[in-house]
């Protein structure tokens, strides 16, 4: 593509020409031997064409595609136009953090999914993760900020439980209304799923720490080493330490196992435990930092999701000869975004489709060797219409080193087991208004993954706004 | 930083102890329970028990032996340095109640831990009888702090060189055979637990051991402290880490604890020539 054009000076026959644009990217060869980023940003120009291409339909089908609705024709317009400052303002109008949302969003079945422009035949959906990461860049590389007017102090104290998307947002937001508001982190480090879970070649961990300066900079305190449950109790952040309202996103914590044979084996972990060691303790880099880590020679990945993809690609950057992926269903109804196993093939991931773990298989020592596994086939479609994957008795055996679990998280009970009041759906996760983000408990709030199960983090975020808005009404006197 | 205001040296330098300032955590601990310590910018985290807790002067003890690079780094921090992190109260705390008769066996470091169970125990009115193994008399560490906190303080070493010559099971089967006993609390390396409960099992008394399966965050997230009980999958950090000495599947932990054998090694010795 040359960019000879100014794109705001091309027609619209001209901007309907243009081919999506393709992000630049680390060759895989390369990428997979290291650690960093794997997507280079668009350029200006590129970015600005990739704009143009958006045709400003009357009624936007991305807006409503997009869970916080983001004015998406509005800042894709305001890019091309040159007018940075004003798209990056349009984006924070609906979300706190665009910089990972352009990285992580599933786009395909969100914004991108419903977009006009990729409905005709043979073009493709305008690229608006992509130009939302890029204007998000801008911003943080030019140090331009979400200047925003804070009002006189309120005087009333909220206390965050977590620092994932969702505790980020509800204390940015709060912040900005004037409200004294601490955030309260179990881990070392701020930042929840996106330090220690999303790993960097996906997510360059200076954003999240960007993140979380612009947070202090807005006057948030954030105490790390403090687990609520039990370093204090949410009782005790309302009744003897005063705060006022209690948000809490503490996420969705706890590693599901397969509950099969074998399953604790040397060589068999969940991939909170493997991506943890290698994203929070950075065991890639070990033995400078002290947290070990296990290569593989051979890798198998059960399960097919985000998750499963970071862990993945984690092992090939660990130096692995093979990778695979294990799942009993199809490509076709893997929950992962299409991108992340775009980059897993190229980067020299294998999968093993409609294949179920039966039993892990240990040498004397209870080293892992391998898995037992069976063939499955698509059976009738459930009342979901999703096929369910049905055993055919047809058994294989896959040489392995390692095994990494990825078939989800639940909560965790920690904190909810400590906190009276609070209700619980049947899986363990909080119940709340969907609305505001009300629990049953006054004057507690919760969002993001521990009353939505394992989601997303523009769910969170967008949780995390709703919530904020609640308690900012909530203390300025509405009734609970 | 968590200030170390007081610290001390034992067992031929062996074993460490370190006072250190926490006072939110000190507030709420309770005995049996853990924190999770990392010394500086690239250090592992590290699960150590509470043996001592001073709520007024909001002060945490651990007690720990030097076995690999991260209890080696702990060792060269002074008085006035600290811990870049330390996190808690994590586990559960250990159930103390008036039963009658408790026997508390601890063996080397372990008994670092069970200082402040004994003394739980003795506070709610059981008599306690206690059994300290080591390899030699040097080795015995709390002597005085077990026995103000026993009716009755028995020492074992391997070579003989103080109480009996032999291993602490071999005491209690003594004990267990002279008394009515309601409950027995073992704290030390895994074979010794593991030896205790077999014994304990013969004479169907409740067992409480305390595991240290190999942790990262403590707060049930990765799953990586999975121990079997009872045939059942359990996340030691959460739901223990105390758990009925006659469901443990000891030769289980022994394996997983092995799991970085090599890569902790070859840490260990890098610090080591770090140091050379
Ligand atoms: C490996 C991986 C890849 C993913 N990839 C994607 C993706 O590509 N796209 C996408 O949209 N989503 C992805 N997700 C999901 C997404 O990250 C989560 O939905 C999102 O982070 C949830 O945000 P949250 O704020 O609810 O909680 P979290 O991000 O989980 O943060 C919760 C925080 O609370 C802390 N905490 C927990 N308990 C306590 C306590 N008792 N006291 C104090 N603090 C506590 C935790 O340490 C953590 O820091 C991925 C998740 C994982 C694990
Ligand atoms: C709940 C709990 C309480 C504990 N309390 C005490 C205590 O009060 N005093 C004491 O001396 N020790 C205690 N330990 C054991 C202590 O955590 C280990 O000795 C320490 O982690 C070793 O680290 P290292 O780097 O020095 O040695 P490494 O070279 O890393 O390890 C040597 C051996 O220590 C074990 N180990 C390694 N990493 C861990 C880890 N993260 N968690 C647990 N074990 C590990 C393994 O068996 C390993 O083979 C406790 C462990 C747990 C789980
Ligand atoms: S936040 Fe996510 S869904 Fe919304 S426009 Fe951006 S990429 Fe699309
Ligand atoms: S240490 Fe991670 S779950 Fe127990």
């Amino acid at each position: 593509m040359t960019y000879e054009v100014d794109a705001k000076y091309l027609t619209k026959k001209e901007r309907r020409a243009i081919p999506r644009q393709a992000m630049p990217e680390q060759a895989a060869n390369i990428r997979n031997k290291d650690f960093s980023e794997v997507t280079l940003g668009f350029g200006l120009l590129e970015a600005q064409y990739e704009a143009a291409r958006c045709i400003q339909c009357k009624d936007p089908a991305c807006v409503a595609g997009c869970p916080v609705g983001i004015n998406i024709p509005g800042f894709l317009e305001q890019i091309v136009e040159g007018d940075l400052h004003g798209a990056i303002k349009t984006v924070w109008d609906k979300t706190a953090l665009p910089a990972v949302c352009g990285r992580v969003c599933p786009q395909e079945i969100q914004c991108e999914e419903v977009c006009v422009v990729g409905k005709k035949k043979g073009r493709e959906s305008v690229g608006i993760g992509n130009l939302e990461m890029f204007i998000a860049d801008w911003a943080r590389d030019t140090g331009v900020s979400n200047e925003v007017e804070i009002p006189p102090k309120t005087g009333k104290k909220i206390a965050v439980v977590g620092s994932g998307p969702a505790g980020i947002t509800v204390a940015g937001d709060l912040a900005i209304k004037g409200h004294e508001v601490t955030i309260y982190e179990a881990f070392h480090r701020a930042g929840g799923v996106l330090l220690y879970g999303i790993p960097e070649f996906r997510l360059a961990k200076d954003i999240v720490d960007y993140e979380i300066e612009q947070l202090k900079s807005l006057g948030v305190n954030i105490v790390c080493n403090t687990v609520v449950g039990r370093t204090v109790d949410v009782d005790e952040l309302i009744d003897e330490m005063g705060y006022d309202a209690v948000f809490i996103g503490v996420g969705a914590g706890l590693p599901n196992f397969l509950n099969i044979p074998g399953e604790d084996l040397n060589g068999v972990f969940s991939a909170n435990e493997y991506l943890t060691r290698a994203n929070l303790m950075k065991a890639f880099d070990f033995p400078k930092y002290d947290t070990p880590i296990i290569p593989g020679k051979n890798v198998a990945i059960l399960g097919a999701g985000n998750v499963a993809m970071d862990a993945a690609r984690t092992a090939v950057r660990l130096g692995a000869r093979s990778v695979s992926i294990v799942y009993r269903r199809t490509k076709e109804q893997s929950p992962s975004r299409h991108i992340e196993i775009h980059h897993a093939e190229q980067e020299g991931v294998q999968f093993k489709f409609l294949t179920s773990p039966l039993e892990f298989i240990g040498d004397a020592n209870g080293k892992l060797v391998g898995i037992n596994c069976e063939k499955m086939e698509l059976g009738e479609p459930d009342e979901g219409g999703r096929s369910r994957p049905i055993p055919t008795g047809e058994h294989e055996y896959i040489d392995c080193d390692l095994a990494i679990i990825a078939i989800g998280t639940s909560a965790n009970p920690l904190l909810t087991r400590t906190t009276e009041n609070l209700e619980l759906n049947q899986w363990g996760n909080i119940e709340a208004d969907t609305k505001t983000g009300k629990t049953t408990k006054k004057g507690v709030w919760a969002g993001g993954d521990i009353t939505l199960g394992q989601a997303t983090v523009i769910l969170a975020m967008g949780m995390g706004r709703d919530a904020a808005n609640s308690i900012d009404a909530y203390l300025k006197g509405e009734e609970w | 930083m968590y200030k170390i205001v007081k610290r001390e040296e034992m067992a031929h330098k062996t074993i460490i102890l370190n006072e250190i300032e926490a006072p939110q955590i000190a507030k709420k601990a309770k005995p049996g329970q853990f924190v999770m310590l990392i010394a500086d910018e690239t250090g592992e985290r590290i699960p150590l028990t509470m043996a001592e807790v001073d709520k007024e002067k909001g002060t945490i003890t651990i007690i720990y032996m030097i076995i690999g690079k991260s209890t080696r780094l702990f060792s060269t921090l002074k008085v006035g340095e600290g811990y870049k992190d330390i996190v808690g109260p994590l586990g559960q705390p250990t159930h103390i109640e008036k039963k009658g008769t408790v026997v508390c066996v601890g063996g080397g470091t372990g008994t670092a831990v069970l200082h402040p169970i004994t003394r739980g125990m003795y506070e709610a009115g059981n008599r306690v009888i206690s059994i300290v193994g080591a390899r030699n008399t040097d080795y015995i560490i709390m002597r005085d702090q077990m026995a103000a906190a026993s009716d009755e303080l028995r020492i074992c070493t391997d070579d003989g060189s103080e109480g009996r010559h032999g291993f602490v099971t071999d005491e209690l089967r003594e004990v267990l055979e002279n008394n009515e006993v309601a409950e027995v609390v073992a704290i030390g390396p895994v074979p010794m637990m593991k030896f205790v409960s077999l014994l304990t099992k013969e004479y169907n008394v409740p067992t409480t051991v305390s595991l240290n399966p190999i942790m990262i965050d403590g707060t049930g997230m990765c799953g990586g402290c999975r121990v079997t009980i009872g045939g059942k999958t359990k996340f030691a950090c959460v739901d223990g880490p105390e758990f009925d000495g006659h469901q443990v599947d000891y030769d289980g932990l022994m394996r997983r604890l092995q799991a970085y054998r090599v890569e902790e090694e070859h840490s260990d010795n890098c610090m080591f020539e770090r140091e050379a």
